[in-house]
């Protein structure tokens, strides 16, 4: 199927994006199989057997589509197909790329926790819809990395096809030495006869392309792997430390070309007018050129498109939502008056007697400000354009390209990169628009557009504000009834109206990891109340778990303290989900919970379940004269199985540092429609001497094999507030928690 | 302005203006991309290098501010095949997620440990605190800079 065919199946994406909203999904019958996209442009002598196959005499390449975002999954993806392959990552003919832009790698996994089932659900509906969202995801053709969902849609599907291409390069070693297959084996790359000759897959390759793939294909028991579930060094660790791998914002082009923009700091606003006399006067400025919301300045070096911007004097645009941040929580605060968008969980009957008073808890806007600033590298020519960025939609990227280009879709070539961190920002197409535009406007010559981080966090669309009421009930020292109603713009809808693609129904992050909550209260109601107009938002590591399970377990644990039960015990009496307990009863165990504490120390607990992934957290703060320090983190998550074991602590307690950091000292704010933070003096998170130990554990209770990107993140700053109000009395119920106590 | 000084050993000349930060010459004008832009002020330290021994923020120091110079960057400290002992120790925690910090944070590193060979833990916060990493991977700086001090030490 030609490119431009892919285009007539937008209606149906719709559809299909709608689904991360909340809509109940159709079974659609669609599920077909894309045509490989290596086929294309397929170098002479070299043979595909998938589309993360590639073999040359040159070498083996595997395609890892899933961008990486400095969460490792590009050696993930390697390292499955690897498994099954028989292929070892250190071998100089193995080379890993992110492969082009293709529907064929499709994330069939990118929907499922979006649905309106709760990820412990495994009933019949709920494992119906998740199979019929795969299928739908699949058909679609959508490449997409986020939801921590990269590992659910690779686990099975990169090992087949590396499972795939091996028989097949047995079949034909087989029929060669007319042996039979059970007389073969296969390792680093070649194929091995009972006599000890070894086989290399580049000789085999053309005739193994002839071999049918196999019908059946048995994937190797874990006790069998080499690679999986042990210590790996990851494919890019060496190139990371040494300075030498090279991000977008690194890349050159021949006869190249630097540009930057500057924006209405306004997000969406116009500008009214402006004079570039004083930045084209900036020697080594060239031109000054108009883009979506702003202008660009094209110069000789990066540096001197930054002074010439400074030097440009505009007239902005009024911002296209509520300028000031007070009518932001006034609007979250009337929401939370009114009639619910959805009730998504109702158990039970909500006592009808005064219980706890209701308490308003309040999650602030937060920037991703990933260290490496938006960039992009553009070459627009007439016939064909390339795009060198970091993208987590390279598909939809190539589409919006396209559009402003007016390159046809086939000939827009995006080239993805590793990216210096993301968060959800690369999500967006800020950048990539811009670079667009530039290139166009300069075609024939290629452009490197950076951002300025002031620029960056100025356009950088925050994590979604949100607000939240809760009352409940205890009795006979145990906690009876939690009512708790969220309200927050819908990111989901915001994101998806920048896509071009209209969304419909409740927006499930509302209330994302509240309303899947794991405990068997008596009575448990969550609502989502939606509010319009407020300021653009996007996806932000743990999305809309991020602020509803701040809320969810920050009121349970209130209500814990009023029955004057153990917060942890609690939890695990409530807790009627098996990977969930198991999460508990492993911090319990970790940190040694109920042990005595010296005078001045305090602990708190949390559990979030998210992306499938339950995350139970201890975090133990210190009074000290110099303010509270959070000193021990025990995390336990359970992701069904932990594949490569380093990385997995590292990004446990990346996310853990994440979710603490912002939780102490970040928010945005808007003032005059302009997002008030500007740099790193501001929203850092945080830093070396704040950050504590952390101590991670992961289970392998879970049924199914789930992502960790996200789901560290959602438990740390309720756990972070539990210490507080344990170690101080205080009970801290809005973020950031500096605005209210001085941390050391 | 014409500037001559001396990066990762090898004399430089180089005409830029005199204010360009000495972070754009060594990205833009010598093609060294290892030093890293994040903020441009001096706020998270991406930009780290080494100026006659010493970690700077490079994108605070003026091309005329150099002349003369000892610059080392990233790629001067050691080189895939020929680690330095800080990088070695990064390699082997595998400190790294997105890694767009490091090379700041490994420059930073190595001019503590060229000062003080081994450091307590509050003498690596006070170093470290201006090396923002956005991923959170503290914890394993933290390892790599012990193990590189025990393996400099041993």
């Amino acid at each position: 199927m030609s490119k431009a065919t892919r285009l007539t199946r937008r209606a149906v994406i719709v559809g299909s994006l709608a689904v991360t909203g909340g809509l109940a999904v159709g079974i659609y019958a669609l599920n077909r199989d894309w045509p490989n996209p290596l086929e294309e442009d397929l170098p002479e002598g070299a043979v595909t057997f998938n589309p993360w196959i590639l073999i040359s005499e040159a070498g083996i390449t595997l395609m890892a589509p899933h961008t990486d975002l400095g969460q490792g999954i590009r050696h993930l993806q390697a390292a499955l197909i690897a498994e099954e392959l028989d292929v070892d990552l250190d071998q100089p003919e193995v080379t890993v790329e992110p492969g082009p832009a293709a529907p064929a790698y499709a994330n069939r996994a990118l929907a499922a926790e979006g649905l309106p089932f709760m990820s412990q659900d495994q009933g019949t509906v709920a494992t119906i819809a998740r199979a019929a969202s795969a299928r739908l995801m699949g058909a679609l053709g959508l490449q997409g990395t986020g939801g921590s969902s990269s590992t659910p849609d690779s686990y099975v599907k990169l090992r087949e096809a590396g499972a795939m291409a091996r028989e097949m390069l047995k079949a034909a070693a087989a029929y060669r030495e007319n042996l039979a297959m059970t007389d073969l084996r296969t390792e680093r790359g070649t194929v091995i006869l009972p006599d000890g000759r070894a086989l290399p897959y580049a000789e085999l390759a053309e005739a193994a392309a002839r071999e049918l793939p196999p019908r059946e294909i048995a994937l190797r028991a874990p006790s069998q792997w080499r690679l999986l579930g042990r210590p790996m060094q990851r494919l890019d660790i060496l190139a990371k430390s040494t300075g030498t791998l090279d991000y977008g914002i690194d890349l050159t082009r021949e006869g190249m070309v630097h540009a930057t923009v500057k924006l209405n700091p306004r997000p969406g606003g116009d500008v009214l007018s402006h004079d570039d006399s004083a930045a084209l006067a900036v020697p080594g400025v060239s031109r000054v050129l108009p883009v979506s919301n702003g202008l660009a300045v094209v110069a000789d070096s990066t540096w001197t498109a930054f002074k010439g911007a400074e030097a440009l004097v505009c007239d902005w645009g009024p911002a296209p939502f509520l300028p000031e941040q007070a009518d932001h929580w006034a609007a979250l605060a009337t929401a939370l008056e009114g009639p619910p968008e959805k009730v998504w969980r109702d158990t039970g009957a909500q006592p009808d007697r005064p219980g706890m008073p209701p308490r308003d808890y309040r999650a602030p806007y937060l920037a991703h400000a990933p260290l490496e600033p938006l960039s992009a590298l553009i070459h627009v020519t007439e016939a064909r354009c390339d795009i060198w960025v970091s993208s987590q939609f390279p598909g939809l990227a190539e589409q919006k390209v396209a559009a402003i280009t007016g390159v046809p879709r086939e000939a827009v070539h995006l080239h993805n990169q590793y990216s210096g961190g993301s968060f959800g920002h690369r999500l967006e197409f800020e950048n990539i628009i811009r670079a667009a535009e530039i290139g166009t406007a300069m075609r024939g010559t290629p452009v490197k557009l950076t951002y300025t981080r002031e620029e960056d966090m100025a356009h950088d669309f925050p994590r979604q504000i949100a607000m939240a009421r809760a009352s409940g009930q205890v009795a006979d020292g145990q906690v009876q009834a939690l009512d708790l109603a969220i309200a927050a713009p819908s990111v989901t809808a915001s994101q998806m109206g920048r896509i071009g693609f209209a969304s419909a129904g409740a927006d499930s992050q509302t209330v994302a990891g509240a309303w899947s909550m794991p405990y068997a209260l008596p009575a448990l109601r969550v609502a989502g109340h939606a509010v319009a107009d407020l300021a653009p938002v996007s996806s932000w590591r743990s999305v809309g778990a991020s602020t509803a399970g701040f809320f969810a377990e920050s009121a349970l644990d209130e209500l814990i303290h009023e029955a004057g039960a153990d917060p942890l015990a609690e939890r695990l009496r409530l807790c009627d989900y098996a990977p969930a307990r198991a999460c508990l009863e492993a911090v319990g165990e970790m940190s040694d919970w109920g042990s005595p504490l010296p005078e001045g120390t305090g602990r708190g607990v949390a559990m979030v379940l998210s992306f499938g992934t339950p995350v139970a957290e201890v975090v133990e703060v210190h009074q000290t004269d110099a303010g509270l320090r959070i000193a021990k983190v025990w995390v336990a998550a359970d992701v069904g199985r932990v594949l490569d074991p380093v990385n997995f602590e590292n990004l446990v307690q990346g996310g853990v540092i994440w979710g603490l950091g912002h939780a102490v000292n970040c928010e945005v704010t808007y003032a005059d429609g302009i997002a008030e933070p500007t740099n790193y003096y501001a929203h850092a998170g945080l830093r070396m001497p704040q950050a504590p130990e952390i101590f991670v554990r992961g289970l392998e209770t879970g049924a199914e094999v789930r992502g960790i990107g996200e789901p560290p993140v959602p438990p740390a700053a309720p756990a972070l507030a539990n210490a507080i109000f344990a170690a101080t009395g205080q009970r801290l119920r809005e973020m950031p928690f500096a605005n209210f106590i001085d941390f050391a | 302005m014409k500037i001559g000084f001396t990066v990762n050993g090898t004399p430089q000349e180089v005409e830029v203006a005199a204010d360009m930060p000495l972070l754009w010459v060594l990205r833009d004008v010598l093609g060294l991309t290892g030093t890293k832009y994040g903020c441009g002020a001096a706020l998270c330290g991406a930009c780290t290098v080494h100026m006659d021994g010493e970690a700077v923020r490079s994108c605070q120091v003026w091309a005329e501010e150099v002349a003369g110079r000892e610059v080392v960057t990233i790629e001067g400290l050691g080189r895939p095949e020929a680690l330095h002992a800080v990088q070695e120790a990064w390699v082997e925690q595998q400190v790294a997620q997105c890694g767009y910090c490091q090379s700041g944070q490994i420059m930073q590193a190595a001019a503590l440990l060229a000062e003080t060979p081994a450091p307590s833990d509050a003498e690596i916060d006070a170093a470290m605190e201006g090396n923002l990493c956005r991923c959170g991977t503290y914890p394993r700086i933290r390892a790599a800079i012990h193990a590189a001090a025990a393996k400099l030490e041993g």
